[in-house]
């Protein structure tokens, strides 16, 4: 689905946990997340240490998205 | 006494006997009967008739193949009403190795498969450059490398159409077909657990061994150009992990996910438990279902816009489920889900996946 | 340490008034069961007892795992002593959870092939776990209902002489210098809720990797808590039975030098993945491995684990072969495995768990078949007016398993 937007002309930044299939598959700006079953979140940490973190992801996607890429770029 | 089989034989000049490269720009024509390799084919066979030969040049077919097919389909067309008969079945070449004869039968055989709905299947050895172009989508028979193996070839050709008459499924190692790309179940005669071991101790005493699953490489995209100015853009989500309203209004599947859905973000300042849900089955919901903003992210995204960070959180988002999901079927929602956002003015898009 | 695993065989099953095993027929009291039950395990609500047999016009729908009654004789740890196995027979625990899980099971008809449990006598829960339970809870009743029943069973094999003793101690064979030495890797799902499995009673997601013997696995080392897409789903029952344990024993001393199994796990954040393949690269090594023959459980996430377990050990100079199923498309036409890397050049392909099936009307069904249309595989419309569904192969119990039970393959066309 990343790539056929980005076809579109739309940059994409994709978060996902499992980099390799991303990598693989051929998705140009990739952020990597926390886990499969809450990329943008852990369960683990209190509420508000949650949302931080998902802000700074949200903040990583969109740097992403003002960068001028290449090539497939991790963005951490 | 039941009609013979009505073939439509594709040839090009030489096979045709109209000369050889100095007539390869010879335009399409409709000659009736057998001709050349079609009288072969019609002793071999005498249920078969041959209703009419279509003859192009090499370089007229193989330059503008799109052109030589539609002018073929137009003629045998005009054929077919002026006739009050249609053909059964068309078979191209064979080709050998030649590789303008070969991609012109593929392109014949492709033409008048879709616009007249005859089925149609080519000859040509596999490494003609026109089995390469055409396998995927034409039935294409498996030829030697040259004219030595014509009688060989059009005994093929025949089975093979047969077969396709019939509609039963054509198998590269029974039928000589070339592989078209595509998985398909078989029994084999051991279980998977003997036959990993028969491979791995092959390949640990060098002897010669057949993957059962070569990996394909994955095609690539040139990178959008960036966002100029993030903070006037206007952002799209999207996910491919589930997050639907709660009670799945959609009835998005588990897995192997038949569509994808739009739904409305507007007034929502976050995703809640009593709001939405996930509908993946591929990871533990728990967490997602506890709380959805760990996977669609409309709560701090929100924040950004207020914060003047982005412009706008487009107000629909998109969403799938990812999980056993072809990647043919994702490439559609890709392209579809791609054409909304552009006519919607999105600029950018982050996708979630789980 | 030799381990002999007891083979009773089991000729019919029956509810009856005692539990007891009287020539090959094994009778079952649903009531000393459902006791039994009620007092092993807290949080069920109501409890259902079935007889299903091979041929019968039975489907048996969400079922959530399969296990073969076991008693252990003699030996304290899990892969020594001696334990007796109910052969020809099975537990099957089906029941709600959380509803986009567990399978289909036909006895007759065209699904009864693609799944090997339609060749066993099975003794059906349907398990209803109380509501009031969170869905981790409710993962556990059934899990261990389905245990308790199939121990409750294994318990009739105490006085019983087995019909066959299998020995599995493969250190007592004298093996050649020139035979290969060959490791059996076994990757375990452990990813949550319904992705868990159990290894020795702990959790697969940690202690893992780890060396163990080839009985491990036949003793009932591993216990599934696994439901993601029944296709390839390890139940307790696979593990029990390992193929390729079996495959690679069969061959030991003769064409190949087993060494051991090493267990490894399949997390679900990319350092750990990485983590776990590098450490079972490295216990493999350290077993003096040659080759390698690589299973797994489940697909999409699970394919970076096997690709990073491929390269790690190809890298290391130890060859690998693996087996994977394929998700290429109901056509067929699309990329079956969501990773690639270019050392995995030897794959064994168990088939496409996206073709499509159509299995006939039934006179009997058990389970929440209500619940069919949203199981992984299935689709709204899985449910035909005449009685019949259609599904993927991915809904059928064990159709695509990739530790190779069966003889299932792909090819292209």
């Amino acid at each position: 689905m990343s790539k056929e937007i980005e076809r579109a002309g739309l940059p994409v930044a994709h978060v996902c946990s499992i980099v390799p299939i991303s990598k693989t598959v051929g998705a140009n700006r990739i952020v990597p997340s926390v886990a499969i079953p809450h990329p943008l979140g852990d369960p683990g940490k209190p509420p508000a240490e949650e949302r931080a973190l998902r802000r700074r992801l949200l903040e990583t996607a969109l740097r992403a998205l003002a960068t001028a890429v290449e090539k497939q770029t991790i963005f951490e | 006494m039941a009609r013979k089989l009505r073939l439509v034989h594709y040839v090009n000049q030489f096979f045709g006997g109209f000369g050889g490269e100095e007539e390869a720009d010879l335009p399409p024509r409709l000659e009736e009967g057998a001709r050349g390799p079609g009288r072969l084919l019609e002793t071999l066979a005498p249920d078969v008739e041959v209703w009419v030969t279509v003859v192009c040049g090499d370089n007229y077919a193989a330059q503008q193949p799109e052109r030589a097919a539609e002018e073929i389909c137009a003629a045998l067309a005009a054929r077919e009403k002026s006739r009050g008969e249609r053909p059964d079945l068309l078979l191209a070449g064979p080709a050998f190795g030649a590789g303008r004869y070969g991609l012109a039968c593929g392109a014949v055989c492709r033409g008048v498969r879709e616009r007249l709905g005859i089925p149609a299947l080519a000859g040509m050895h596999p490494d003609n450059p026109g089995a390469d172009a055409h396998r995927r989508e034409v039935v294409v028979v498996g030829t030697a490398a040259d004219v030595m193996g014509m009688r060989d070839a059009l005994e093929a050709m025949l089975r093979a159409g047969r077969k396709l008459l019939q509609g039963e499924a054509l198998d590269p190692q029974r039928d000589g077909t070339l592989p078209q790309g595509r998985r398909r179940n078989v029994e084999a005669e051991k279980t998977g657990a003997e036959r990993a071991v028969a491979m791995l101790l092959a390949k640990l005493r060098g002897e010669p061994f057949v993957t059962e699953y070569r990996l394909p490489v994955f095609d690539r995209v040139a990178p959008a150009p960036p966002l100029d100015d993030p903070a006037s853009a206007t952002i799209a989500l999207v996910t491919s992990g589930g997050i639907v309203p709660r009670g799945n209004p959609d009835r998005i599947e588990a897995a192997s996910a038949s569509k994808f859905a739009a739904y409305s973000l507007q007034g929502l300042d976050g995703l809640t438990a009593q709001t939405h849900q996930t509908a993946h089955g591929g990871y533990d919901p728990t967490f997602a279902n506890a709380d959805p903003n760990r996977v669609l992210p409309v709560d701090e995204m929100r924040v950004l816009e207020r914060a003047g960070r982005i412009g706008r959180l487009h107000e629909r988002y998109y969403v799938t489920v990812g999980n056993g999901t072809s990647v043919e079927q994702a490439r559609r929602f890709g392209r579809e889900i791609a054409a909304r956002l552009v006519a919607d003015g999105v600029q950018a898009v982050i996708l979630t996946s789980t | 340490m030799a381990f002999e695993l007891g083979h009773v065989g089991v000729e019919r099953l029956e509810l009856g008034r005692r539990t007891e095993l009287v020539a090959s027929t094994l009778q079952v009291e649903a009531d000393a069961l459902r006791a039994h039950l009620s007092h092993e395990v807290e949080g069920i609500r109501s409890l259902q007892v079935h007889v299903a047999r091979p041929g019968e016009s039975t489907r048996i729908a969400c079922v959530k795992d399969v296990i073969e009654p076991r008693l252990k004789m003699r030996g304290g740890r899990i892969g020594e002593g001696r334990t007796h196995a109910l052969a020809n027979v099975a537990v099957v625990s089906c029941g709600q959870i959380v509803g986009f899980q567990e399978g289909l099971i036909d006895m007759s008809g065209p699904g009864a092939a693609h799944t090997p449990f339609s060749r066993l006598s099975l003794l059906v829960l349907e398990v209803d776990a109380a509501p009031e339970l969170d869905a981790h809870r409710r993962e556990r009743v059934v899990r261990e209902a389905g245990l308790a029943a199939a121990a409750f069973l294994g318990r009739v094999g105490a006085g019983v002489e087995p019909d066959r003793i299998e020995r599995v101690a493969p250190e007592e064979t004298a093996c050649g210098g020139d035979l290969p030495r060959v490791v059996y890797v076994a990757m375990l799902l452990s990813q949550g809720l319904l992705h868990d499995n159990w290894v020795e009673g702990r959790n697969a997601r940690e202690g893992l990797p780890r060396s163990v013997n080839p009985a491990f696995l036949l003793d009932g080392g591993v216990v599934s808590g696994n439901c993601v897409s029944a296709c390839d789903k390890n139940t307790t029952w696979h593990h029990q039975n390992d193929a390729v344990v079996r495959a690679l024993l069969a061959r030991h001393g003769s064409e190949l030098d087993f060494e051991g199994v090493v267990l490894t796990n399949a997390p679900t954040r990319l350092a750990e993945k990485e983590a776990s393949a590098h450490a079972a690269a490295a216990l493999v090594s350290e077993l003096g491995a040659h080759g390698a023959v690589l299973a797994k459980e489940g697909f999409g996430n699970p394919d970076a684990d096997l690709m990073l377990l491929i390269r790690g050990l190809e890298g290391a100079g130890i060859r690998a072969v693996a087996l994977t199923d394929e998700f290429a498309g109901a056509d067929g036409a699309s990329q079956s495995l969501a990773d690639a890397t270019p050392e995995a050049d030897a794959l064994v392909s168990v088939g496409n768990a996206n073709a499509r099936v159509v299995l006939p009307p039934v006179q009997r069904t058990l389970g929440p078949m209500e619940s069919v249309p949203r199981l992984a595989g299935a689709f709204a419309e899985s449910l035909r007016p005449d009685g019949g569904v259609e599904v993927e192969l991915q809904t059928l119990l064990g159709s695509t398993n990739q530790i190779g039970f069966e003889r299932l393959t792909c090819r292209e066309v």
